[in-house]
């Protein structure tokens, strides 16, 4: 569960204050589906950096699973982020180097987690998503929704309690755009809060609850019954 | 993150730009391996000149005449006077001191020595029996020196290596007769061939008793006296007594000079380990460019690696860990780095002990602990920076690459 209470974020650019999010109170329950809309500039992303941990409020207060975040060093901002939150990018962000199981068992490696249970949880996520012949291969082996899979894998090998995309399909035609949704939307069924930033319509619009911005503030909030 | 996790995604990272590892490594592997051959061959010039000494004699303790004065001029040469010479029984009076085991009397000049058609220049040793023993000489054929009294000038002589194959081919010596300025003398034995040392040539000597030495060349004083001690605990011993007794037979006046030979060694050995360091610290420079090097490309690869270090620190990776990474990156390089330059210095020396077989070429311990340690202590400590700035990448902005 996640709660933003009166959360603002300027940004200094030059001598100028710009208010990227102003005022925002939000609350997203756990197996929760957002979709979060707006033009460039409307301040999705700083809001999905700040949810992430990423970025830090200027004012205002995050409460997450019930503890007060905003605060925290950011060592342990980096142990929440690593136990609590999943991210997906749209340029996917794997590292070029790692081969597919490999960029998968990062975030374990970084917990400290014994190398056993790593290969056992990497090869169930790699088999639950289709990429059990592509483990050995580096991402340039890779298609733009195999690449997707894996940086998703990558994100729930942690088992998160949120898992925040930015743009998830926005490097992906449309027909993997899907798919990559589709096993996004698969995962609520382990209770994970998703929240999907987009500025494509209909993707958002698959959302339960939706989320429009503008100019650093929720516009319309809204879950339309099917 | 555990340790060797951090060792393993390092080394990954090292691997995935073979070529900048490689360069990394080439720079530090030559710092090392150039303390390793420099001061392997100060270490060897350093060995060398204490074989020299020791091959001169071991408990040696040296007696010459005049006294010298650090202050540069003696007192005889201000009123004109030379040094009272040492004479033979002077040089025999030292076997009172119980220190003293034995002594070898030197006398040294040139002379022409002659063998029918063939004659040549040839410097002349004055000394007797003991001399063998006391300077560590090898015989090669015949016989050394009768003993006997030190005042009597037996007719005989022993040769040096070159200058019997000079004379008499490979024709048998000993037997012979040579002649020596206007004396006859019978040649009893040939040194072995010991090569030069102390910038004597012992091959190219006639050696001859002492007081016929001192007939050929109308003296009567000696150039030296050898004095063995009974063992290195006796040296200060026989150094005092030699003083004392010297001091007395002349009249109350401190008009010799007795130097002990473990003083000029460790006068050497003092000389040429500051050398060593020298050269060893000069290379050791060449290891701290590698540093700035590894810094350098350290700071690149940060830059370059923006996305990556975005994304650890995304994945749940806190500033501390993005450093371990760094320094671990830094400490692989210069670990293996230096293991290789080890590797190249200790064939540098092999080489070298190999083009130059008389110089003992080994690189001290010391200076290989030094090497790696300051290897791996550059390499960590230049890496700090870079580290440190990639820990510090703000999320965000690492991870839109800027």
């Amino acid at each position: 569960m996640i709660e933003l209470k009166n959360v603002c974020r300027t940004f200094t650019v030059g001598d100028q204050q710009v208010a990227a999010l102003r005022d925002i109170n939000l609350r997203l329950d756990a197996s929760e589906y957002i979709s979060i809309m707006g033009p460039s500039g409307s301040g999705k992303s700083t809001l999905l950096n700040l949810l992430g941990l990423l970025d830090r409020p200027s004012s205002g207060t995050y409460l997450l699973d019930d503890g007060n975040v905003t605060d925290l060093s950011d060592e342990q901002q980096a142990g929440v982020r690593r136990d609590k939150i999943g991210f997906v990018f749209q340029s996917f962000h794997l590292v070029p180097r790692l081969t597919a199981a490999q960029n998968v068992e990062l975030p374990m490696i970084l917990a400290g987690i014994p190398a056993e249970e790593r290969r056992a949880r990497v090869e169930v996520l790699m088999q639950n998503y289709g990429l059990a012949t592509r483990a050995d291969h580096r991402p340039d082996q890779l298609s733009g929704g195999q690449r997707q899979r894996v940086a998703i894998a990558r994100a729930t090998v942690m088992k998160p309690s949120v898992l925040l995309a930015d743009e998830p399909t926005g490097n992906l035609d449309r027909t993997t755009g899907w798919e990559v949704l589709k096993l996004l939307e698969g995962l609520m069924e382990q209770g994970i809060t998703l929240v999907v930033v987009t500025h494509d319509a209909e993707i958002g619009a698959r959302a339960k609850r939706q989320i429009h911005m503008l100019d650093g503030r929720i516009l319309s909030d809204e879950s339309p019954a099917k | 993150m555990k340790f060797a996790d951090t060792l393993l995604f390092a080394s990954d990272s090292l691997r995935g730009s073979p070529t900048r590892t490689l360069l990394m490594m080439l720079a530090m592997s030559i710092g090392v391996a150039a303390v390793v051959v420099l001061t392997a061959l100060g270490e060897g010039a350093r060995l060398y000149v204490i074989n020299q000494f020791a091959s001169l004699g071991s408990n040696l303790v040296i007696v010459l005449p005049g006294r010298t004065e650090t202050a540069g001029i003696g007192p005889g040469m201000l009123s004109g006077q030379t040094p009272r010479e040492i004479s033979l029984d002077d040089a025999q009076a030292l076997l009172r001191s119980r220190a003293i085991k034995r002594i070898a009397p030197l006398t040294v000049g040139s002379s022409n020595i002659s063998r029918d058609a063939l004659n040549r220049e040839v410097v002349i040793l004055g000394s007797t029996s003991e001399l063998l023993e006391v300077r560590h000489m090898v015989m090669g054929v015949g016989k050394f020196l009768p003993a006997g009294d030190i005042h009597e000038s037996a007719s005989v002589c022993v040769l040096g290596k070159t200058i019997k194959q000079e004379l008499f081919g490979n024709a048998q010596a000993v037997g012979q007769w040579v002649r020596l300025g206007d004396r006859r003398f019978r040649v009893v034995g040939v040194m072995s061939s010991q090569g030069e040392s102390m910038g004597f040539n012992t091959d190219e000597i006639v050696i001859v008793p002492v007081a016929s030495a001192h007939q050929l060349f109308n003296t009567s004083g000696l150039f030296r006296i050898l004095v063995e001690a009974k063992n290195r605990d006796y040296i200060e011993q026989a150094k005092k007594d030699s003083e004392e007794i010297m001091f007395q037979r002349h009249s109350g006046e401190k008009d010799v000079t007795v130097i002990t030979q473990d003083a000029v060694v460790a006068t050497f050995d003092r000389i040429l380990t500051a050398l060593t360091m020298a050269v060893g610290g000069i290379a050791a420079i060449s290891l701290a460019v590698a540093g700035v090097l590894i810094m350098n490309v350290m700071l690149i690869a940060v830059a370059q690696r923006v996305k990556e270090i975005g994304l650890l620190k995304a994945l749940g990776a806190p500033g501390k860990q993005i450093r371990m990474l760094f320094f671990a990156e830094a400490a692989l390089l210069s670990t293996i780095g230096s293991m290789a330059g080890l590797a190249l210095g200790y064939a540098g020396s092999m080489v070298i002990a190999h083009l130059y077989p008389s110089l003992p070429v080994s690189p001290p311990w010391w200076a290989v602990l030094a090497a790696c340690v300051t290897a791996l202590g550059t390499g960590i400590l230049f890496s700090v920076w870079p580290a440190r700035r990639a820990a510090r990448l703000d999320p965000v902005a690492a991870l839109a690459g800027r």
